[in-house]
């Protein structure tokens, strides 16, 4: 059922894949051609070998789907009980969400991971579409906080304490 | 007897009381992250190897994984009855039947024999790999290049043509994997960056657990985010969980089919779930005495899949141990976790690290018989994790997705290759392409570059030094037989078929993809998950439908719906 919904428009975005994959092989084949086998030694099959196979293998892969497209073939969306396919991209979601991850790769090495982190999880839960304005920032500081304790003291593993320096 | 002797061995490794502990943390947390709708066990362990990295000893970090592993299948169940949420394809059969007993009123009933019929499968399959572990190692160890490079060219046939049903979506998403498998540094003698682009973090490769979290764990939620349901889907509630006498009657059977079913088809390197859950579906079916109760929330059709889900995922660790093959996601993530301490799943392991074999083993034991204790009164309180809000779930699965990829390299590059290879799940998922033959392809690739190039090396650059062994050449036979069988379908079995069952509606599809079947003539319309049409590769091959369409066994073929 899902499939019959989403029929319509969806056939010529797909030819998106095929430029995807073209690219892709391109770009393995443009690099594959400035290796070369060390100096000197002897190897029956070189560094290029397998990019050249890979990357041949994308441009060929990339035409048969544009002819499996062009006969009427399409990919199904992944469905599930949290999504909705009745309708397109939520655009404002996904950029949201986008704006969050990156404002944590952003901060975690200048403002550290509680700081960072809070950001993410509060950053998502607006995307998507939480608006509990106190509740939500707390839950996100205390995941944040609670994680960099759990790894710098229970495990031992480090995470930028940034800004928070000598509080934490 | 095969490795029973080594197996007591283990469970000195494992009964201590810290590894005890380990092996309860596991099984909780496995649990617990698995029954969040959305998250399947390998999403499960990505998600959670973090938290071994402060593990120092590997023993225990494993005995940890252990439980997680099996708490993350519980949960990916729990989930499936009574949400209808199939973390992962193999449970989505287990879904069918489960959630409509759950609707009946009998959710109590379908987590019990879930329970339960795991514990058995689990039991029986852990215990079938001790047996049979040693001896297959000893096998191993007497194969060459040539050989595991044909065992990992039929894992990549088999990931690609089995499982979806449009060869061309599956074989893309590969070569995507192998593609990022090809970054970094050559493992050959000439010691060149490839792909690398100047950039000095990507000379050692990107990190398997950064391309598994972001395929599964960013590519979903990004997935989700773009499309969430507005209302949250209906729960049904849950009483304590128990099973009647009768229930007990109609599972028993099917577990032990289920096992039995299962385990061969998890251990040869060509499997995953899929098949085999579905096989003991129509087999139960067939053999049941209530037939009529299937579509309506059938004990058979949750105690057989589910034993079979649980059996095949224990079968998956013989070749995951003797041959470092990963057959399925979770598998896939196992070894990226066996990596992470420096150790290579292969012939030499059970020599190598018995201490970790066994004591691996054992836990496996120690964590089902655990999870049976905890879960059958426990379900109730899994059961209200459901009802986390959806913002906060995805939310959370982000958070944790960072964390995880940062913590491996302590790197922000490590968290842009996040974000990109989220987006790259993303359209995957938004084009149909299946997800798992690109980790897959990640992992096994650049195994499979180092075999072949030794392979040829001995022979000096011969072709013939790919396939000189009387192994490989069995092994490509197979290949063969899976690359041209949709062609034999084509033009042999289905002109002979059609002429048996003129109504092209009345048959079971997924007979087409299993070579050596015999056709299931009179079974209804019933679909592989994840198929598609159209695909000129496998227009022959099963008719897709989406998951929820199995409901309306009676729709006639889409296909002839898709093409005017």
């Amino acid at each position: 059922m899902i499939s019959r919904i989403t029929r319509q428009g969806q056939d010529r975005s797909e030819f998106l894949v095929v430029l995807f994959l073209l690219a892709l092989g391109v770009l393995v084949l443009v690099d594959a051609a400035r290796l070369h086998s060390g100096v000197g030694q002897r190897e029956p099959v070189g560094p290029q070998a397998v990019p050249f196979l890979v990357g041949g293998l994308l441009v060929v892969t990339a035409v048969l789907l544009a002819r499996d497209i062009l006969r009427g073939g399409h990919g199904e969306p992944e469905g599930g009980e949290d999504v909705d396919l009745s309708h397109g991209n939520d655009w404002q979601a996904l950029l949201l969400l986008s704006a969050a991850f990156l404002a944590n790769i952003a901060l975690i090495e200048r403002a550290g991971w509680p700081i960072s982190g809070a950001v993410l999880f509060f950053g998502c839960a607006y995307a998507l579409g939480s608006r509990h304005f106190v509740r939500d920032p707390i839950i996100a500081l205390v995941l944040s906080i609670g994680t960099w304790y759990l790894f710098v003291l229970g495990l031992g593993i480090g995470l930028p304490v940034g800004i928070l320096k000598g509080i934490l | 007897m095969g490795g029973l002797s080594e197996l007591v061995g283990g469970f000195y490794t494992a009964v201590t009381p810290i590894n005890l502990l380990y092996a309860l943390i596991g099984v909780l947390l496995g649990t617990a992250i698995g029954v969040l709708p959305g998250i399947g066990p390998a999403m499960a362990i990505a998600l959670l190897l973090p938290l071994t990295y402060g593990i120092d000893d590997p023993v225990s970090a494993f005995i940890m994984f252990a439980g997680i592993y099996y708490g993350g299948m519980y949960g990916g169940s729990t989930t499936s009855i009574l949400l209808n949420t199939p973390g992962e394809s193999a449970s989505i059969v287990t879904a069918i039947e489960g959630n409509k007993m759950a609707k009946r009123g009998r959710a109590a009933q379908a987590l019990a024999t879930a329970a339960i019929g795991s514990f058995i499968a689990g039991t029986i399959g852990t215990l079938l790999v001790a047996l049979l572990a040693p001896g297959i190692a000893r096998l191993a160890v007497q194969l060459g290049s040539p050989d595991y490079f044909a065992v990992m060219v039929l894992a990549f046939v088999a990931v690609t043509s089995i499982l979806g049903a449009s060869r061309v979506r599956g074989f893309a998403s590969l070569l995507i994997g192998l593609t990022i498998g090809l970054v970094g540094i050559d493992l050959g003698v000439s010691g060149q960056q490839r792909l690398t682009f100047g950039i000095p973090q990507l000379a050692d490769g990107i990190d398997v657990i950064v391309v598994a979290v972001g395929l599964f764990a960013v590519g979903e939620a990004l997935w989700v985010a773009a499309h969430l349901r507005r209302q949250t889907a209906s729960l049904i509630s849950t009483g304590r969980v128990r099973m009647e006498r009768a229930d007990w009657a109609r599972s028993w059977k099917p577990w032990l089919r289920g096992t039995a079913l299962g385990f061969p088809f998890g251990a040869v390197p060509a499997g995953g779930a899929e098949l085999p859950t579905f096989l003991s579906y129509v087999t139960e079916k067939k053999l049941s005495k209530h037939p009529e109760e299937f579509g309506h929330g059938a004990i058979e059709g949750v105690a057989g899949p589910e034993a079979t889900n649980n059996a095949s995922a224990a079968g998956g660790l013989v070749p995951l141990l003797t041959l470092g093959l990963p057959t399925t996601a979770t598998a896939a993530v196992l070894l990226a976790a066996f990596q992470q301490y420096g150790i290579q799943p292969g012939p030499r392991l059970l020599e190598n690290e018995p201490k970790l074999v066994w004591g691996l083993l054992a836990s496996l034991l120690i964590g089902n018989a655990i999870l049976l204790v905890l879960n059958l009164p426990l379900a109730p309180m899994w059961a209200k994790l459901l009802h986390i809000p959806r913002p906060y779930l995805y939310a959370g699965i982000l958070f944790f997705a960072c964390l995880g990829a940062y913590a491996v390299n302590a790197s922000t590059v490590d968290l842009i290759l996040l974000f990109l290879i989220g987006v790259v799940g993303f359209v995957m998922r938004r084009y149909g392409l299946p997800v798992v033959p690109a980790i897959i392809g990640v992992i096994l690739g650049p195994r499979a570059e180092v075999q072949m190039r030794r392979a040829l090396q001995i022979s000096d650059g011969d072709l013939s030094g790919l396939f000189n062994t009387t192994f490989s050449v069995t092994v490509y036979a197979v290949i063969a037989v899976l690359v041209l069988w949709p062609l034999v379908n084509r033009f042999v079995v289905r002109p002979r078929r059609q002429r048996r069952a003129p109504d092209g509606a009345e048959r079971w599809p997924a007979a087409d993809a299993l070579p050596g079947e015999p056709a299931q003539d009179g079974e209804r319309v019933w679909s592989v998950p994840e198929a598609r049409t159209g695909d000129d590769a496998t227009v022959d091959a099963p008719a897709a439908r989406p998951l929820d369409s199995a409901s309306l066994p009676d729709e006639p073929d889409p296909r002839q719906q898709e093409k005017p």
